[in-house]
This record gives structure tokens, C-alpha cells and sequence, in this order.
């Protein structure tokens, strides 16, 4: 019997269907959970009420990220609501016999970096968490999105939400990828030509070339960034950089289990014939490196471009003007050469070790520009002792920069890193929104190239000048 | 979380002509740190709606005592970035039971479905008819009919229907939620867990 085509996405997608209702969603099951101190208490809280259990507390997993401070981790959490937080993480987990690495473990980190590195992303797995760039985990050809908290209280109670299935969007990247261009670039690249609610109601299909040869940290980052152009999520077809990162991690598949995993990884691909709703085809030729100017992550242009006008842009004219005047931009500015008054690099985009042996490039043999305050945090602690073992710390010290202890820092400002009122970031993180990183922060989207130029010479600079 | 019952309301409405309206800016990330679902409406568009020194800014909507009412019209892409079900939970907790605009982000739409604010998408031009309509006059009414799916401007008599799937029209209508709904599906998800590969 022949099979009808299928898309990666209806492959993972129609496995977990429990319960199909009509004129409704889907009851869809749910592979892996994690949670963090912020969205799951009141999760918590519900079941309490309603005296649920936790139907698979091993299919869980808890780790501290978003209110943790980035120095002094040792110490007592200073912010009693924030340590009130953590402990609840702590207790509702212990409680409910789910796995949970608080401050201090050694796998603690950003939710989203460690459960790939420690083998809890596979391939073919249905992945949420109360946290949108859950879409992180697509990278390994995984359904990850991220869901509210009622959705957190679904999961612990019956491994299932109820979830309508999204359209199909393919979006493509043919050739190569020139010199200094990252995979950052080319997905505020893709956003900025879809606008940040051009893939909403779409679940995303990355393919061609680029992100064929893309690594396993880059192909992270673009999908990350799929909630950035309105996407429930976006993920990549497993391949042989997907099976080599995976192998040997400590909780993935060993031995024979190994083996039947493979065979059944690599059956998820787009069949050929398969289709998409939409599909759009971009060529790397055409990407250089990007900076955002606005409040939006769509509002992002190439390094070297001039600021759009309204009337390009499209749209309406009084939220683009709300928004340039929040960032004290105008209209056909130049960003080269703008004022940085901060940089940040981390976070679940770009805090993995290939994003700061790429921000160490561009610093060796540099200084930090004297005005700029930098933020250097890892994504978790093993990639802080990677950074540590390959030399790229002593890289950074002898620039004049230090190195913060792994969490999700200034991306939100949920802790002590804030950017004042008033003040412009670089930053590697995903959202420029209004007050993201700090209540008044003007905040700049780019790679950590364009960070760590930034960082060096104090103002936005293209860093193909520099490497 | 039990919410009330939806099925016809009639209101004036808060009207917020802004695209792009994300979740950090319906409540940002220093105010999500309550282990309880309790006070989030206090900080509803905090930095919006409060200067530095927490003095009201008074070109904001929220603060002008002309405008008021259940429901908040929105501009298009209302809701994107942050799952922050917070977000959902201000707007409800401020006193808003429906939420209109052109178009919304996922995320949002199914948090407010899930705790009982009914998210109403309109046509770009109804959408530009109900600002005008409120411009002209705050008080005017609009009339959300859930069972009917449709939304007039009680005013001018311009009605549009709107589209919700039947499942979560009958949750709002009758205050259900989903928790309830999977727990009567419990032997059928674990006999489905027991094939799973993970």
C-alpha cells in the first residue's frame, strides 16, 4: 500500500494524537515537560485544589533559569519573591517526584539549553514548557512550543493539552552563507521579510541548504526564534549532525534502545510530493549581518542598510512612529556607528559555547570599549566550563571582560540585569520589545558577531570589518 | 481555575488603536514573580499606564475616566511574544471579559480561552468601524453574542460573526475547562503512554 506524502510535521504530530474531536482540537500528547520557578507555581496550585497528581512525573523536568541572579549564586537569592519562587520550584518538585536542577546543581542552566545538552531533546518528541521559545528544541525535528500555564497544569495532570493542529509553512534557505554571517543573521533576516505575526497560526518547516549545514547550536538559535515571526514553532528534520550531537549524551538512547531510535529517526523527513500551505523561498546570498531598529522582532534591517520609512514598512504609520521614537531613531538613520551603551550576550538564542567561542573571535587581541558595560552569561554551567577549558575565558578577561554565572539574565530582566532607562543594548537575546530588558532599555537584536563587535568599539559596527 | 460563564455580553469598551501589543507590555517580566494567581490587574500595562515614580500617566487610555467597560479593543497582532499566561490573567483580573482585534497571536488567544476571556476576531474594517464608533462617542456599546458568534456596535447597528470552535464555545458557555474534560479521558491516555517510545 502506498502512503500519502507527509510533512515532517504531520508525521511527529499525527503519532501523538490521542483523541481527535470534532470541531475542536486535538487531545495531543505530551513526550517531555520541563518547567521553570515562573509559570508552573500556580500550575502547582491548581492541582492542589482539584487534589490531581502527577500522572508522569519522568517525563518532567524542572530547572531554575529566569530569576536567578547572575553573580554570587552561592548566596542566599537576595529578592525574597524571587527566592520565594525558587523554593516553590524546589518543594512542588521534590513533592511530585519530578527531577529538578535548582542553583547549584551542575546541570542547572537555561531550560532550553540544558535539555538538549544533557540528551532529553530527541527526535520525533512532543516538547512544551511555559515558555514560547520552547520552539528552541524543533532543532532536533522534535514538536516544541510553548504553552501557558493552565496548559502547565494539563500536562502534569494527564500528559495532554488540547491543541488545535496549526497550518504548515515551509520556509527555505538556499547556497551559502557569506563571511560573518550567523544563524541569527539569517533568521531575523527571515522575520524581518515576514514580519512578527507573518507565520502566526503556522508551524514551520526549515529546509535547504543552509540550515542542511548549519550546526546543531545554529540550527538552535533559528529555531528559537520561530515564536519571534508569530510561529508556534519551527523545527528541522533530523540528519547526521542531529544523530552525532544526540549520541552519548547522558540521557539519550544507549545500545540497542540507540539503535532502534536511529532507525526510527531517520524516517523523519518531508516525504517528497508532501505539502505546505505556504512556502517561501529566500536565497543566503542576499543575507547580510542584522541589527533591529524597532520594538518588534520584525523590525530588523541588514547592518549596513539605512532605518526604513513607515511607508516601506507598511503597516500603521502611528505604532511604527511609537515605536522609532521609543528608540529615538528616525527615519532613514544609519545604524553604523549609533551608540552602545551595553551588550549582552546568552541567553536561550544565543548562550551556547559555538556563540561565545564566535563573540571571543571578534574580542581577542581587542579591549572592551571603556563606556560599554558588558554581560557575558552563559546558558548553563556546562557550557560556562566550556568556555573555561577552551581558553575563551582567559580570551575575555584579557579584553578587559567578565564572565556571569549561567541563567536567563538580561534577555527579560527578571533579576538584577536590567538596562537603565534611556540606555541602547546590543543584545543576542530574542525580544526588543518596549522595557524587555529593563523598564525605559532600548534594546538592539543582533548575532554575537555584531555584540562582540559592538562591544570593542563602543558603537554598532559591522564586524566583517574585524574578523 | 473556574471562570464565569459566557454568553452574552453587552458593554462599552476600552479602546487601544496600538499594533504589536505583546505581553511584556500587558504585563512585564518583574511583575510575574507571585507564586499565586492574585493582584496581576494592578499592573496591567504597568509602564504604559504608570511613569517611574508610579504617578498615573495621563494620556493613557486606562487612565482617562471617559473610557470603560468589559471589553478592550486592541489593534492587530494583539498578544504576541511571551506565553505568559499572566497576561491573560491582568486583562481578566482588571475586570475585562472579552478582548477584540483583527488578528491575535496563538499563544494568547488560547490562555484567555482557557480562563475565560472570550477573544473575538474582527475584519480589519469592522475593527477600524468600532474605533470610529468609539471615538464618536465612549460610551457606545458593543453587543459580543457567543451563542450567535456575532459582534455589533449597538450604536450604529453594524454586526459582524466571528468564528470559535464548537468545543471551546461550549466550555466558555458553560464555565468548563480542559483539566476537567482530560481527567474523564484518563484510561484512554494512559493505554496511549504505554506505546509511547519515550
Amino acid at each position: 500500500m502506498s502512503k500519502t506524502p507527509a510533512t515532517l510535521f504531520d508525521k511527529v504530530w499525527d503519532s501523538h494524537v490521542v483523541r481527535k474531536i470534532e470541531d475542536g482540537p486535538d487531545v495531543f500528547f505530551i513526550d517531555r515537560h520541563f518547567i521553570h520557578e515562573v509559570t508552573s507555581p500556580v500550575a502547582f496550585l491548581g492541582l492542589e485544589s482539584r487534589g490531581l497528581k502527577v500522572v508522569f512525573p519522568e517525563k518532567t523536568f524542572a530547572t531554575a533559569d529566569h530569576n536567578t541572579p547572575t553573580i554570587n549564586q552561592h548566596l542566599p537569592v537576595q529578592d525574597p519573591l524571587s527566592a520565594n519562587q525558587l523554593k516553590a520550584l524546589e518543594s512542588n518538585s521534590a513533592k511530585y517526584g519530578i527531577s529538578h536542577w535548582g542553583l547549584g546543581n551542575p546541570k542547572n542552566g537555561i531550560v532550553h539549553v540544558v535539555g538538549p545538552e544533557n540528551g532529553i531533546t530527541l527526535p520525533g518528541m512532543t516538547i512544551v514548557c511555559g515558555d514560547s521559545h520552547t520552539s528552541t528544541h524543533g532543532a532536533f525535528g522534535a514538536i516544541a512550543f510553548g504553552i501557558g500555564t493552565s496548559e502547565v497544569e494539563m500536562v502534569l495532570s494527564s500528559q495532554c493539552i488540547m491543541q488545535p493542529k496549526p497550518k504548515k509553512m515551509r520556509l527555505v534557505v538556499n547556497g551559502k552563507l557569506g563571511k560573518g554571517i550567523t544563524p541569527k543573521d539569517v533568521v531575523l533576516y527571515i522575520i524581518s521579510k515576514l514580519t512578527a505575526a507573518g507565520a502566526t497560526g503556522y508551524f514551520v518547516e526549515f529546509a535547504g541548504e543552509v540550515f542542511e549545514q548549519m550546526t546543531m547550536e545554529g540550527r538552535m538559535t533559528v529555531c528559537n526564534m520561530s515564536i519571534e515571526m508569530g510561529a508556534r514553532g519551527g523545527m528541522i528534520a533530523p540528519d547526521e549532525t542531529t544523530f552525532n550531537y544526540i549520541k552519548g549524551r547522558e540521557k539519550a538512547p544507549k545500545g540497542e534502545a540507540w539503535d532502534k531510535a536511529l532507525a526510527y529517526w531517520k524516517t523523519l523527513k518531508t516525504d517528497e510530493g508532501a505539502t505546505f500551505d505556504v512556502e517561501h523561498v529566500y536565497d543566503a546570498a542576499d543575507i547580510e549581518p542584522m541589527i533591529t531598529y524597532g520594538t518588534n522582532p520584525g523590525m530588523g534591517m541588514g547592518i549596513t542598510k539605512h532605518i526604513p520609512t513607515a511607508a516601506q514598512v507598511g503597516g500603521s504609520k502611528a505604532s511604527y512612529d511609537k515605536s522609532l521614537e521609543y528608540m529615538g531613531f528616525h527615519e532613514d538613520d544609519v545604524m553604523i556607528g549609533k551608540k552602545v551603551d551595553y551588550v549582552f550576550i546568552g541567553s536561550c538564542t544565543n548562550g551556547r559555547i559555538e556563540d561565545f567561542r564566535a563573540f571571543a573571535s571578534v574580542v581577542k587581541g581587542r579591549k572592551k570599549a571603556a563606556h560599554v558595560t558588558a554581560w557575558i552569561v552563559p546558558g548553563s554551567h556546562i557550557v560556562e566550563a566550556q568556555i573555561k577549558e577552551e581558553g575563551i575565558l582567559d580570551i575575555l578577561t584579557e579584553a578587559g571582560f567578565q564572565l556571569r554565572q549561567p541563567g536567563c539574565s538580561a534577555c527579560l530582566a527578571m533579576n538584577d540585569d536590567k538596562i537603565p532607562a534611556g540606555m541602547y543594548a546590543v543584545s543576542t537575546s530574542n525580544r526588543n520589545f518596549e522595557g524587555r530588558q529593563g523598564p525605559g532599555a532600548r534594546t538592539m537584536l543582533a548575532s554575537p558577531l555584531v555584540a562582540a563587535a559592538a562591544a570593542v568599539t563602543g558603537v554598532v559596527t559591522d564586524p566583517r570589518e574585524l574578523i | 481555575m473556574a471562570y464565569d460563564k459566557f454568553t452574552v455580553l453587552k458593554s462599552s469598551a476600552v479602546p487601544m488603536p496600538i499594533e504589536n501589543v505583546d505581553t511584556d507590555q500587558i504585563i512585564p517580566a518583574r511583575f510575574l514573580k507571585a507564586t499565586e494567581r492574585k493582584g496581576f490587574g494592578d499592573n496591567l500595562f504597568r509602564d504604559w499606564r504608570f511613569n517611574g515614580d508610579d504617578t498615573p500617566k495621563q494620556d493613557f487610555v486606562l487612565n482617562n475616566p471617559i473610557y470603560s467597560g468589559k471589553i478592550l479593543v486592541g489593534g492587530r497582532n494583539f498578544g504576541s511574544g511571551s506565553s505568559r499566561e499572566h497576561a491573560a490573567w491582568a486583562i481578566y483580573d482588571y475586570g475585562f471579559r472579552c478582548v477584540v482585534s483583527s488578528f491575535f497571536a496563538d499563544i494568547f488567544k488560547n490562555n484567555s480561552l482557557n480562563i475565560g476571556i472570550l477573544p473575538v476576531t474582527v475584519s480589519p474594517a469592522f475593527l477600524d468601524k468600532i474605533f470610529t464608533a468609539i471615538e464618536k462617542d465612549p460610551n457606545t456599546e458593543l453587543e459580543v453574542n457567543l451563542p450567535e458568534q456575532s459582534i455589533t456596535i449597538l450604536a450604529t447597528g453594524d454586526k459582524e460573526s466571528f468564528d470559535i470552535n464548537g468545543y471551546k464555545k461550549h466550555n466558555m458557555m458553560n464555565g468548563f475547562d480542559d483539566i476537567d474534560y482530560l481527567q474523564s479521558l484518563k484510561s484512554e491516555i494512559t493505554a496511549f503512554a504505554a506505546n509511547s517510545p519515550y
